[in-house]
């Protein structure tokens, strides 16, 4: 199933359920990719709160989202990883390196209207 | 059923039959006279095991019938053991009888003890009721000692596991104590860590600093560990590893009281710490959380009047 993009302001929101098919990450790299420009919006949050195991080729489709996302002008957040992916995803040496990351969606929106009050 | 028995051992001359079945048949027999041998001198036999075992000061930490008691049960428990040939009684009352003596200090070497005391006393008395037949002697012998020596082991081992098991329990105890995640201010949380990280405790550690992370949605987290005596590269790994999962929930760390040693050990072991963010002592370290928090903390008489009565 394709993973709804929600717009909240100038900021999209996409939420990934529980299982995630790799097909469906790599579409929506594409369509979130696309979308940030078409919707002049400056920020984009991913919510992985319902993911409980982070494969490597989930993370690093993740990292390059957010590159490509800054590429292209706008900030990415990764929000809502849990304790155990997290403890996890260190133990394999999937870092996210120069990826924004944030407890929750709420804390995502206070980062980014942060970033984007001094970017202002 | 006796009578079988004997017919089949009496004819010297002819070798008894060597198979399997047959021969454990014929222990089977044997055990179930030595049982009855045993229930015949119940009371003789307990007596004279507990007047050895106070003899060789063994299980000093009990009065005389507290030993007495124990040894009793032990004794229909060993019985019993040899009458059935399963161990699982045996097993839980051996477990049961640890739980009870090890806190008040016996050790393994009493436990080991009493039972091989109680082996020899079994087995002499074997040895005075069959002294006429030498043949019938080592049968008997044949089929009680494997029993015997089962016992033994089965005891013993239980023994050692329980206190095994109450000593990972207090080493659990220890190390939940040892680890508290503290939170100082709103969204500020502190992990003073002490004493020695081993990779156990280090993963102990990061899980509980990220479960507090979430709990209390905390934005910084210190670590200071001056506590730490030493650190090698697999402990610096570790904490390395514990600021980027902190950093992958949002948090922020901030660590502190690096002792020249280690710092010293880690610029020699060449790990990576330039992401990471240090601070001279625990003090520094919360003012430097507390300005990431936008926190600023005023001595009270500088504070202007108009904006002390100020509210918020």
């Amino acid at each position: 199933m394709e993973i709804p993009i929600l717009k909240q302001g100038n900021v999209l929101i996409a939420t990934l359920q529980a299982a995630v098919p790799d097909v469906d990450l790599l579409s929506l790299r594409t369509a979130l990719v696309r979308e940030v420009v078409r919707s002049r919006s400056r920020g984009v949050i991913v919510d992985v709160t319902a993911i409980d195991v982070m494969d490597s080729f989930a993370s690093h489709i993740l990292q390059d989202l957010a590159h490509m996302i800054r590429l292209r002008g706008a900030e990415t957040v990764i929000v809502g990883i849990q304790p155990e992916v997290a403890f996890a995803m260190v133990q394999l040496g999937l870092r996210l390196e120069n990826v924004a990351t944030a407890l929750d969606l709420e804390e995502g929106m206070s980062y980014l209207n942060r970033k984007f009050r001094t970017l202002a | 059923m006796l009578q079988t028995e004997k017919n089949r051992l009496n004819p010297p001359e002819k070798p008894p039959p060597a198979t399997s079945v047959q021969s454990l048949e014929r222990t089977s027999v044997l055990l179930r006279e030595l049982v009855s041998h045993l229930r015949q001198n119940r009371t003789e036999l307990r007596e004279e095991w507990a007047r050895r075992i106070t003899q060789a000061k063994l299980l000093t930490a009990m009065s005389n019938e507290e030993v007495f008691a124990e040894a009793t049960s032990v004794y229909d428990n060993y019985v019993e053991a040899l009458e059935t040939g399963t161990f699982e009684a045996l097993q839980a009352y051996a477990r049961n009888l640890s739980e009870r003596i090890i806190p008040r200090g016996v050790e393994t070497h009493e436990v080991v003890g009493i039972v091989l005391l109680l082996r020899d006393v079994l087995a002499r008395s074997l040895f005075a009721k069959y002294q006429a037949d030498f043949t019938k002697l080592d049968r008997i012998l044949d089929a009680y000692e494997p029993a015997a020596n089962r016992i033994a082991n089965t005891v013993a081992v239980g023994f050692v596991q329980e206190r095994e098991r109450v000593i990972r329990q207090q080493q659990e105890a220890i190390r939940e104590l040892s680890t508290p995640v503290l939170q100082v201010r709103e969204r500020l949380l502190i992990l003073p860590i002490i004493g020695v990280i081993d990779p156990q405790r280090a993963r102990q550690l990061t899980e509980q600093l990220l479960r507090g992370i979430r709990s209390n949605r905390a934005k910084v987290v210190v670590i200071d560990i001056t506590g730490v005596a030493a650190m090698d590269a697999t402990v610096a790994n570790h904490l390395v590893q514990t600021v980027e999962a902190s950093r992958l929930l949002g948090a922020t760390v901030i660590v502190t009281g690096l002792s020249p040693e280690i710092a010293q050990t880690i610029v020699n072991i060449g790990v990576d710490l330039g992401k990471m963010n240090t601070v001279g002592d625990l003090q520094g370290g919360i003012e430097q959380a507390e300005r990431l928090l936008g926190y600023k903390v005023v001595p009270f008489t500088e504070v202007p009047r108009t904006e002390a009565q100020q509210p918020g």
